[in-house]
């Protein structure tokens, strides 16, 4: 995956202890972006096997070479309207969580960024409040607003629910 | 051998080798102090152990040896090559002492006196006497002084060696193989003593001591070299790497599925069958005796029960029951906690006990068993139980639950809050529970390899925990359905049989309010749609034809309908993701051949969900259970002959299936007969429709008896099915006794009896045994009571035969009206397991009344057990004889009979 690969013109500056890195990604054009770190892999569309009963955030389990791995729609989980017409096959990002996989399907995977903590704010008050949840802080990019995810919050599907 | 003792001999074979190599470095390093502390301490734990063990032999060694290491270690001695050369020696001591002792279990006999003086001498820094005086060490080079200075010793050390040796009885009592190395221990010594230049003079004495050497090598403790130690981690790999080649495998086996002719189908098979034996060895490694998680139990209970005093009996039912690693390993912890809060919130003290009329000593019992591909471990106390009242008070004071809701709730419901985070009921946190973390921690545990854990709790009277948790976690057989357009795998273990079902067929499905139920056989099966279970889509679409999988969880049996049945397939059970855990109908998940992952189905969840349907049908389904058991099961061989209806016969009556060639039948008086093992054997056929092969070769049912054989000529061979063995129509026609529902398909069973005599009409006479009373038994009236038509159809020909005169009822009070009417018996013979009244309690009607008191009584059982006939005898049977087992029936009954009349 070639969007894997850090871009090249980072500046020295840039590379500096002040800044991480972001896998970003794409749900119904807002930028998201989760630490580089904690993602195993980028997928391409994936047959997923419906899991029946399951909440219907888990789009179902897919097989990662050998390994079971759990599908959350994060569409859904982000209360966003599913994609209509299924123009472009989503994508989906391999997180580990706590010794366990799980597949983040979204519209589209960009490419890794490295950002300064300077351009981070916490999360604007007047956000959802299920966004809140989700939101560990935002971005200011160019043009731009990338919100980071808690995956550990997106992946605790007990708890926004209980 | 005890299990202390070979886990001893593991651990010092390795503390030895591990002894070897730090000495060595010992020598070569004297002053490195770590190596020092380290071999110290090795040998001291071997010395410390031997104690324990009462090993006073090894332990005075190892004590010597010890001395001077120690005195080494706070530099009071010089470590030279003599000083190491003789604790090497007392190591290849120790080392014959272990490998007798891992032989007969027992410390040799002798002593070891003359090392043990050495050591000593040592210790105290002089020279052992002239022989193998070492240095004393003050010259720092120890070494060339050694050299230099015993020319001569060397060769009076051997001497002085072969006297040692003489003397030293131990080693001459052991069996040959261990003999040399106390050679190999006394000429060592003598090493450091020889110059160098003398080595090459002494060329016998290096043999002497190097072949020895070599031999003790070769003869590594055996215990050292049955069992080594694996990392788990590493076992662990290898489990997931089978786990992924059996995936392989199936992904393979089913692309050359359906293709006979390829040429990959034989060396397929063969890596199938070697994927199965790795798949079994590596399980095996695995698997480990539940035991090993209770073997710190006894001894937290004594702490337990000495710290609160209370009197505390600890019972483990059930050790030996095995699992895998990982689970074991999983439940370890749950299983002390709960054993530990048994014992110390369970159990009421001695004078609480007294109070309430118990008895003084508290009871703890664990009891771990299989049951159906699970393990079942069940923890009971006879305490006080868990308090209602308190835990009610609990609940509302943490805020789980308000007081109303609680009321709406069972016991049950309110019990279970145990389960929840920091809920700890205990009044004072002691040192060992009531800190309120515990029950929460056992229950995700469990749940975590996919268990359930189960209270039930009465209060005053104990408690009782049931943990069900899977054999294993990894590879199970499993049958491939699709509902909904989705494929499921179902345990085969909890799978009974598959009905397919069509709307016209006799397998049609009914509804009795919306619930579907199946007719099968003569009971109604209640239905669960999975489909609509699954929330997959409306139940009520009507298909061609419909599946119904038989499943049974605990002693309930129900349907589950499903589209369609693949077939079985083993997989590999993946624990389902945390965020599904909650879901009960799925035990994990899967990755199937094709890669595709699909949703294991449980079948108690399944079960559960129609809970209420269970509970309120749970009567009458043990009523049925009960009539089930009452007909036990028989072996049918199921074949064609003379027409496409079915036929069956008892498997136990055929001697052999064999195919003969045509071309071999003669004929004998105008009958087919054919040559078989020396012998001529007629063959029978079933009826007159019936007929010989053209040509080629004839399928044929052997029935022997002693030198005799019979062949039954059949059409074809159908199967063996395993069956309730239920005449459902008598017909009048001879060879028939009747039509039974075999396997789902109305067959007719043949009278064996009826051919036997037609090839040999003397069949069940004239063989030498029972011959010598044929006559005398004529008249002789015989009662037979079995409630199996078959087998008063079986046996009521075969006695008539053999002279007797037999009346045939099939139950005890048919039997007992008889007595009643005045009839009157020279034998009766009787079968156990009956409906109503059984065998045993007939036995004890008839002895119990005087008319039929001295009739001889025979029990007739499939069940021959020495228990069973224990207790035949001890209701009043005269014997017991094994059903089918004709011989053994009529000669017990012409000795009986016949004495009788003596």
């Amino acid at each position: 995956m070639n969007q894997l690969v850090p871009a090249g013109k980072r500046s020295l500056a840039e590379i500096s202890a002040e800044t991480q890195d972001y896998v970003t990604m794409f749900i119904d054009g807002q930028m998201f972006g989760i630490p580089v770190l904690t993602v195993q892999d980028v997928l391409g569309p994936q047959k997923v096997t419906r899991i029946p009963l399951a909440p219907r955030e888990v789009a179902g389990s897919l097989n990662l070479r050998g390994r079971i791995v759990t599908a959350i729609d994060v569409r859904r989980r982000l209360n966003l309207k599913d994609r209509e017409g299924q123009t472009k096959p989503g994508m989906s990002v391999v997180v580990d969580m706590n010794g366990e996989l799980y597949s983040l399907l979204i519209d589209s995977v960009g490419e890794v960024l490295s950002l300064r903590s300077a351009a981070f704010e916490r999360n604007p008050p007047t956000l959802d409040p299920l966004w809140r949840e989700f939101s560990a802080g935002i971005y200011r990019l160019d043009g731009k607003l990338l919100v980071v995810l808690d995956v550990g919050r997106l992946l605790d599907l007990g708890r926004s629910e209980g | 051998m005890d299990d202390l003792l070979s886990e001893f001999l593991t651990e010092t074979s390795e503390s030895i080798s591990v002894l070897d190599v730090a000495l060595v470095n010992l020598e070569q390093n004297p002053n490195d102090r770590e190596i020092l502390q380290n071999i110290f301490r090795l040998v001291h734990t071997i010395k410390g152990t031997c104690g324990f063990l009462g090993l006073p032999r090894l332990e005075a060694v190892a004590h010597s040896a010890e001395n001077v290491l120690g005195k080494f270690r706070d530099g009071e001695l010089e470590v030279g090559a003599h000083a190491v050369t003789l604790i090497l020696t007392s190591i290849d001591r120790i080392k014959l002492i272990l490998s007798h002792l891992e032989q007969h279990e027992a410390e040799p006999e002798g002593n070891d006196q003359d090392l043990i003086s050495q050591l000593n001498a040592m210790a105290e820094g002089k020279p052992p006497g002239a022989a193998a005086s070492a240095p004393p060490p003050p010259p720092p080079p120890p070494q060339p002084s050694v050299s230099k200075k015993e020319p001569l010793p060397g060769e009076v050390s051997d001497e002085e060696l072969q006297r040692i040796f003489d003397a030293t009885p131990g080693p001459a009592d052991m069996a040959p193989p261990p003999a040399p190395p106390p050679a190999q221990e006394q000429s060592q010594p003598a090493h450091p003593s020889e110059p160098h230049e003398a080595k090459g003079g002494l060329p016998a004495t290096q043999a002497e001591s190097k072949a020895p050497a070599m031999s003790g090598d070769a003869k590594e403790s055996a215990v050292a070299a049955q069992t080594i130690r694996v990392n788990v981690e590493l076992l662990e790999n290898l489990m997931t790497l089978v786990s992924e080649l059996v995936l392989t495998r199936n992904q393979l086996l089913q692309m050359v599925r359906g293709r006979d002719d390829s040429e990959f189908s034989a060396p397929l098979q063969r890596l199938s069958h070697i994927t199965t034996d790795l798949q079994e060895g590596v399980m095996k490694t695995r698997m480990q005796p539940i035991g090993n998680a209770w073997a710190k139990l006894p001894r937290i209970v004594r702490d337990l029960s000495v710290e609160t005093g209370k009197k505390i009996d600890l019972q483990m039912i059930g050790a030996e029951t095995e699992l895998d690693r990982q689970v074991l390993e999983l439940i370890k912890d749950p299983l002390t906690h709960m054993v530990r809060n048994s014992a110390d919130h369970g159990l009421e003290g001695v004078e609480d006990r007294r109070k309430a009329g118990k008895p003084e000593l508290g009871k703890i019992v664990l009891n771990a068993y299989h049951e159906g591909g699970h393990i079942i471990i069940e923890i009971n106390d006879d305490g006080r139980g868990l308090n209602m009242g308190r835990i009610r008070q609990k609940i509302v004071q943490n805020g789980l639950a308000s007081e109303a809701e609680l009321d709406s709730m069972s016991d049950q419901q309110i019990q279970q809050y145990i389960f929840k985070a920091g809920f700890s009921t205990a009044e004072k946190v002691t040192s060992v529970s009531g800190r309120g973390v515990g029950m929460d921690v056992v229950r995700t545990n469990i749940e975590k390899i996919g268990g359930t854990i189960e209270l039930k709790s009465v209060e005053g009277k104990g408690t009782n925990f049931t943990i069900k948790i899977p054999l294993t976690l990894a590879i199970v057989s499993a049958l491939i359905v699709e509902c909904g357009g989705e494929r499921f795998a179902i345990p085969q273990i909890s799978v009974l049989e598959l009905v397919r079902t069509t709307g016209t067929s006799e397998n049609a499905i009914e509804m009795i309010n919306n619930a579907p139920v199946l007719r099968l056989r003569d009971r109604l099966l209640p239905l669960v749609s999975l489909k609509s279970l699954l929330k997959l889509g409306k139940a009520d679409e009507e298909l061609a034809e419909t599946f119904i999988v038989v499943a049974q969880v605990g002693t309930y049996t129900f349907g589950i309908i499903v589209d369609r049945v693949f077939d079985t397939e083993e997989i590999v059970v993946k624990p389902v993701a945390p965020i599904l855990r909650n879901i009960t109908m799925f035990s994990g998940n899967t990755i199937l051949g094709d890669g595709s992952v699909i949703m294991i189905l449980d079948p108690n969840g399944i079960a559960a969900a129609t809970g209420a349907m269970a509970g309120s049908s749970q009567a009458a389904e043990q009523a049925h259970l009960k009539d089930l058991h009452g007909e036990e099961k028989t072996s049918l061989l199921v074949f064609r002959a003379g027409g496409a209806d079915l036929k069956a016969v008892p498997l136990a009556l055929v001697a052999r299936l064999e195919e003969v060639d045509v071309a071999s039948v003669e004929l004998s008086h105008g009958k087919p007969v054919v040559q078989y093992r020396g012998h001529l054997m007629p063959l029978i056929m079933v009826s007159e429709h019936c007929q010989l092969q053209k040509e080629g070769r004839q399928a044929v049912l052997v029935f022997s008896d002693h030198e005799r054989s019979m062949g039954l000529v059949v059409d074809e061979i159908v199967d063996i099915v395993e069956d309730i063995l239920k005449i459902e129509i008598t017909v009048a026609q001879p060879g028939l006794i009747g039509t039974a529902v075999i396997a789902g398909r109305a067959t007719d069973v043949i009278d064996a009896g009826f051919y036997l005599t037609q090839a040999f009409g003397d069949w069940f006479g004239v063989t030498k045994e029972t011959s010598a009373f044929g006559e005398e038994q004529g008249g002789k009236r015989i009662l037979l009571v079995d409630d199996s038509l078959f087998f008063r159809n079986l046996l009521t020909p075969l006695l008539s035969v053999a002279g007797f005169e037999v009346t045939a009822v099939e139950g005890v009070d048919k039997a007992l009206a008889l007595r009643e009417q005045g009839a009157s018996f020279d034998a009766i013979i009787s079968d156990i397991e009956m409906p109503g009244l059984n065998g045993f309690q007939f036995a004890e009607a008839v002895r119990g009344d005087a008319r039929w008191m001295t009739v001889p009584m025979i029990a007739l059982s499939s069940h021959a057990t020495e228990k069973d006939f224990e207790r035949g005898r001890k209701v009043g049977f005269n014997d017991y004889v094994a059903k089918f087992d004709r011989d053994a029936l009529l000669e017990t009954l012409s000795q009986i009979v016949t004495g009788g009349a003596a």
